[in-house]
């Protein structure tokens, strides 16, 4: 066999597999997706799902409606739990954003207990999130914070704030330290190196630290569950799992929240997918 | 992901030479006062939210009694044969997966680079709805997976929840579904920081697919590839959502993980100590990982 048409064979080969793999990779990411889709396109409570159905014989938007004007008794506060939703989500992104830069500052910067920060902030995954959750519950209370928005964000920035620093130490060892010298040298404060130097040039990973605790806040769903017992003060992530607990089943309800809920952190990670990229290669080279 | 070049071509200079330390070794009055004062808030979460929640759970599980009932409940034993399998095989498998795709997602052809924005999408999408969706895919006959697999090959699918070993391994799947994609990212950000050399060194001296991996990729980021692997780790054992969701533990908490085991026993069945004792009995086997982790996040060859 001569020796071109073995190589074009082999080329032709790795070309068929890398198609394959696209396309099982397409499939298997979007085929949850497509599920909630299909639920949710239903026009009547609970058919598709019980009849084995994989095409929506009827898509109707019916559900989306319901939602969105709040016309069904299971969904009659969705614009409020959207409300505490982004609120939980938000001040967890600019609390963790802030804690982290200004611990990351000091530490990595200033080198104030450098070590010793980091190791103390990586012992919080030693107790991973469920396992505090039940004495959480208990100290909620003692804080004054049971039954507050506030205790779940005090949460999230708990677990976020450990791979916040750490990125944000490994990323901050990419900008020399030649600034800060070269500021304090023009008479620039602790502050004013913090806030013009070193902010600025943190950026990417300031922001990919931030995605990371928005979609943290998002996804976490134990301790809203545990903490947050009141309707009024409810997030969307735990009204959706009520729909398990109620004995009526609109399915295409739930999904259409679902969707909906699904929707900003979306927007929001693609729309900063840059700077996440640049601040985790940056993170992942320091 | 197309500015992450430029990026690293604009790396600072300064990046690999020897430091001066601009900040004195020995900070004094109103610099070491600031620098308190920026440790200060996170220092005051730790305190708050960790180390006295942790303390308060211990003291919570401190009697011994608690244990003898653990171990004399068979539930507890098979949710620690579960939680093994579903940390050992979700998280290396996902790791791993992980790492060959990065591999796959560095080709350059613009089929590839539109398919990992949609590759992103199940770490973008909130846990909840994706796990529901999970659940409602495999719910039995009438689920999406065997209703496709009988209409495209007119073969039942199996009943994925009754059986215990088939609902472990939804469980499992639905993970890495959900958490592949971050690590990949992660992944492709060390693969992009090798310098191109490397692999063109490696090429011309006749290094195929294979043996560059073995040779240049893997060396370069094992030390990456651990940090990633304890960390997950560490988040996996506090695993609460998937398998609260997907299977719901089903069929008859034979399915159960620690997480979930352990809420059941506080919430459900009211006994918060017990609840607590079952976590807590994971701190043997987290706490030299979390060791493990500390050390080798301060080794120098995470710098690439």
């Amino acid at each position: 066999m001569s020796v071109l048409p073995c190589h074009r064979l082999r080329r032709l080969l790795a070309e068929v597999a890398s198609v394959t793999l696209g396309i099982a990779l397409l499939i298997w990411s979007l085929a949850p997706v497509y599920n909630m889709l299909l639920i949710a396109l239903d026009r009547d409570e609970g058919d598709i799902e019980f009849e084995g159905l994989i095409w929506p014989p009827d898509p109707s938007l019916h559900s989306f409606r319901t939602v969105l004007t709040q016309g069904y008794w299971l969904v009659e506060d969705f614009w409020h739990q959207l409300g505490s939703s982004f609120f939980i989500g938000l001040m967890t992104m600019a609390l963790t954003v802030l804690i982290g830069s200004l611990a990351s500052f000091a530490f990595a910067r200033m080198r104030v207990g450098k070590r010793w920060v980091l190791n103390a902030s990586l012992f919080t995954y030693v107790v991973p999130a469920s396992f505090l959750v039940i004495p959480f519950s208990r100290l909620m209370a003692s804080y004054g914070l049971s039954n507050s928005r506030w205790a779940i964000i005090a949460a999230n920035v708990t677990f976020a704030g450990p791979y916040a620093i750490l990125i944000l130490q490994k990323y901050a060892t990419l900008i020399p330290i030649e600034l800060d010298e070269a500021a304090r040298v023009d008479g620039a404060s602790v502050v004013q190196v913090y806030r013009r130097v070193y902010v600025p040039l943190m950026t990417p990973a300031l922001v990919a630290v931030g995605t990371f605790a928005l979609l943290l806040a998002w996804n976490e769903y134990l301790y809203q569950y545990v903490l947050l017992s009141s309707t009024r003060n409810m997030t969307v992530a735990v009204a959706i799992a009520q729909f398990f607990n109620s004995d009526e089943a609109p399915w295409n309800y739930m999904m259409a929240i679902a969707i909906i809920y699904s929707v900003p952190p979306i927007v929001i990670f693609y729309a900063l997918r840059r700077y996440l990229a640049a601040g985790l290669s940056g993170a992942v080279r320091g | 992901m197309s500015s992450t070049p430029q990026v690293l071509t604009a790396r600072p200079a300064a990046l690999h030479r020897p430091r001066r330390p601009s900040w004195p070794r020995h900070l004094h009055g109103s610099e070491l006062a600031w620098a308190a004062a920026f440790v200060v808030p996170y220092a005051a979460v730790f305190l708050a939210f960790v180390v006295y929640p942790v303390a308060y759970g211990l003291w919570m599980a401190r009697e011994p009694s608690l244990y003898r009932d653990l171990l004399r409940d068979p539930l507890y034993g098979r949710t620690v044969v579960n939680t093994l399998l579903y940390v050992g095989l979700g998280v290396n498998l996902k790791m791993f997966l992980a790492l060959l795709l990065s591999g796959f997602f560095m080709r350059r052809r613009w089929w590839i680079k539109a398919l990992l924005p949609i590759y992103i999408l199940p770490w973008a999408l909130p846990a909840i709805p994706a796990f529901v969706s999970f659940h409602w895919m495999l719910i039995g006959e009438e689920g999406f997976v065997d209703s496709v697999l009988s209409a495209l090959f007119g073969i039942p699918g199996p009943i994925w929840f009754t059986h215990r070993w088939l609902a472990l391994g939804s469980n499992i799947v639905a993970y890495i579904w959900k958490w592949m994609p971050f690590w990949t990212l992660t992944f492709l950000a060390g693969r992009l920081a090798i310098p191109q050399e490397l692999y063109e060194a490696a090429a011309v001296d006749g290094a195929g697919g294979c043996r560059r991996f073995t040779h240049v990729i893997f060396p370069l980021l094992g030390t990456l590839y651990l940090v990633c692997t304890l960390l997950s780790t560490l988040w996996t054992v506090g695993d609460f959502t998937t398998v609260y969701l997907v299977s719901e533990g089903a069929p008859s908490y034979s399915t159960d993980v620690l997480a979930t085991l352990g809420i059941h026993y506080a919430f459900d069945a009211a006994q918060p100590a017990l609840g607590v004792a079952a976590v807590m009995s994971a701190l043997p086997v987290l706490i030299p990982i979390a060791i493990v982790l500390m050390r080798t996040v301060h080794t120098k060859e995470v710098q690439l």
